[in-house]
């Protein structure tokens, strides 16, 4: 399989059989480290090539990870280091990197190890909706094939050591994205992710660290990973975004029941701007999209499926959008290109 | 809200400083906060923060100026720690025990691993751990003058070490 094939395929965390919900997908990863090597951030670029060569084939045998597609950073160049980005299969760290890191990823997208990020690797599970318990055995699963290859460095005090003192421990920092316009339209954010804040998570925006929450999607992460077990971490996790979903629901419903007119109103003019619009930049096409897949779940509107809407989520950010044209876009006509493909997909549905 | 250094642009950055128990708030814009020398395009680190809050010690030792701890693995020094926020490798977190110890105990829930144990290791973990017992043991029965038992507990001891090794 090659790294343009992936274009042609669904993402593995946006459901495609239309089955969709307030918690849009879930993710876990683990952060390892290889014995006695020093961490990719300090081995400087010789040693990174070395690190990266010890464990590269291995990781393509595993039977966890196959069939695998494997990409190494040096290979890459722009257009698709965003691309990568945007499915999440890299992060924003491991897309400025070079020579001595890389990706293998199962051909199903669903997991995937990244290879000197800042740890020696970082193993990530991915799948849509809430399915943390799902994605633990998965991934503890694939750690323990790759434990039988090499040796950590682990501590029994201090358990798996990492580059970053936040991350000593398990390891584990498992996060789910969620899609709460209702919480937004009641004004009911600020005050939960306040409250997710002080029981020790992190809130983030759609493309993770550092990003705000734009099109009404945020992530909900664990921080801490030292004195806890795995499963209490993912069962903590799970509960808080159970009842984040519910919040949500009750909001949609107190919505409809009180202000039906202003929440037409506000996917019409959604629907109206993606019908009509000329010129999209990816921030505007992303709330835009918010409101229109709102409007698809509340069955304001019809004819068009959720994944649907998915789909252009994806495919309007700027690699996907490059990839899928084939050729480099200069930001100013991608917002053309973004505006003609979002108008084809939404055109056929009713408002 | 405008900035209160030029008070001509919006103040997009909130910062609240804590002297004596006491908050003091300061608004600025982005071009007032970078001249004053802060990186406003960086998010702060939790370690940058914890370091601010003091709540490491990353105060060299009194009486001795040129002190700075490094791991003589990496060679990775306290102060580069403090600047990127991540460790040289994985002997760093005995080379700066004194350091992550508080630190550590701040950003997490325990101070003790209570996850996944790799497999390779949990027969050796818990051959460490009876070692220890017996080893105790050991000890109790030579203070208590047992010189019979303690000699079949050195034979135990010697027998879980070789399985180990």
């Amino acid at each position: 399989m090659l790294l343009d094939d992936l274009i042609h395929k669904p993402v593995a965390w946006l459901a495609s059989d239309g089955a969709s919900g307030i918690v849009v997908s879930t993710r876990i990863r683990l952060a390892r480290n290889i014995e006695g090597l020093a961490f990719p951030g300090w081995a400087g670029d010789e040693e990174c090539v070395r690190i990266q060569a010890r464990v590269w084939e291995m990781l393509q045998s595993l039977k966890g990870l196959s069939p695998c597609l494997p990409v190494e950073m040096a290979a890459l160049n722009a257009v698709d280091r965003d691309f990568l980005r945007e499915r999440h299969l890299i992060s924003n760290d491991l897309a400025q990197k070079m020579q001595g890191s890389g990706v293998v990823v199962r051909a199903d997208e669903h997991l995937s190890v990244m290879v000197n990020e800042e740890d020696h690797l970082r193993l990530q599970a991915v799948r849509p909706g809430l399915q943390l318990k799902e994605l633990w055995t998965e991934i503890n699963d694939l750690d323990t094939q790759i434990e039988q290859h090499i040796h950590f460095a682990f501590s029994p005090s201090l358990g798996y050591l990492t580059a970053c003192p936040t991350n000593v421990g398990t390891g584990l920092r498992a996060s789910a994205m969620l899609h709460v316009p209702g919480l937004r339209l009641i004004n009911e954010i600020d005050p939960i992710i306040k409250g997710l804040t002080k029981i020790g998570l992190a809130v983030r925006g759609l493309q993770g660290e550092g990003t705000e929450a734009s099109g009404n999607m945020f992530q909900i992460s664990n921080q801490m990973t030292l004195g806890e077990s795995e499963a209490v971490i993912i069962d903590r996790l799970s509960r808080i975004v159970t009842e984040v979903a519910q919040h949500e629901s009750n909001a949609r419903a107190r919505l409809q029941e009180q202000r039906g007119a202003y929440i037409e109103d506000y996917v019409g003019r959604a629907y109206g701007i993606l019908c009509h619009a000329r010129v999209l930049n990816s921030r505007e096409a992303l709330d835009m999209l918010s409101a229109l897949r709102f409007g698809c779940e509340l069955g304001i509107i019809t004819n068009l499926q959720i994944a649907e809407v998915n789909r252009l989520v994806l495919y309007s950010m700027p690699g996907h959008l490059q990839k899928s044209e084939g050729r480099l876009i200069p930001p100013d006509e991608r917002d053309y290109v973004r505006a003609r493909l979002v108008r084809e997909t939404v055109r056929h549905a009713s408002f | 809200m405008l900035c209160e250094c030029c008070q001509k642009n919006e103040a997009t950055i909130h910062l609240t400083q804590m002297v004596d128990s006491k908050s003091r708030e300061l608004h600025l814009c982005e071009g007032c906060a970078e001249e004053s020398g802060m990186n406003v395009q960086s998010v702060m680190s939790i370690p940058e923060i914890l370091f601010g809050l003091g709540v490491a010690s990353n105060k060299p030792k009194e009486g001795d100026e040129s002190f700075s701890a490094s791991c003589p693995h990496c060679h990775m020094r306290d102060c580069d720690f403090k600047k990127t926020a991540r460790l040289g490798c994985p002997h760093c977190y005995e080379a700066f025990t004194e350091e992550l110890g508080p630190m550590l105990a701040a950003m997490h829930k325990g101070t003790q691993h209570a996850g996944k144990i790799p497999e390779y290791l949990q027969k050796n973990l818990e051959k460490a751990v009876l070692c220890e017992n017996l080893q105790k043991a050991l000890a109790d029965a030579i203070r208590a003058e047992k010189y019979e038992e303690a000699a079949l507990l050195r034979d135990r001891i010697r027998e879980a070490g070789n399985a180990a090794g």
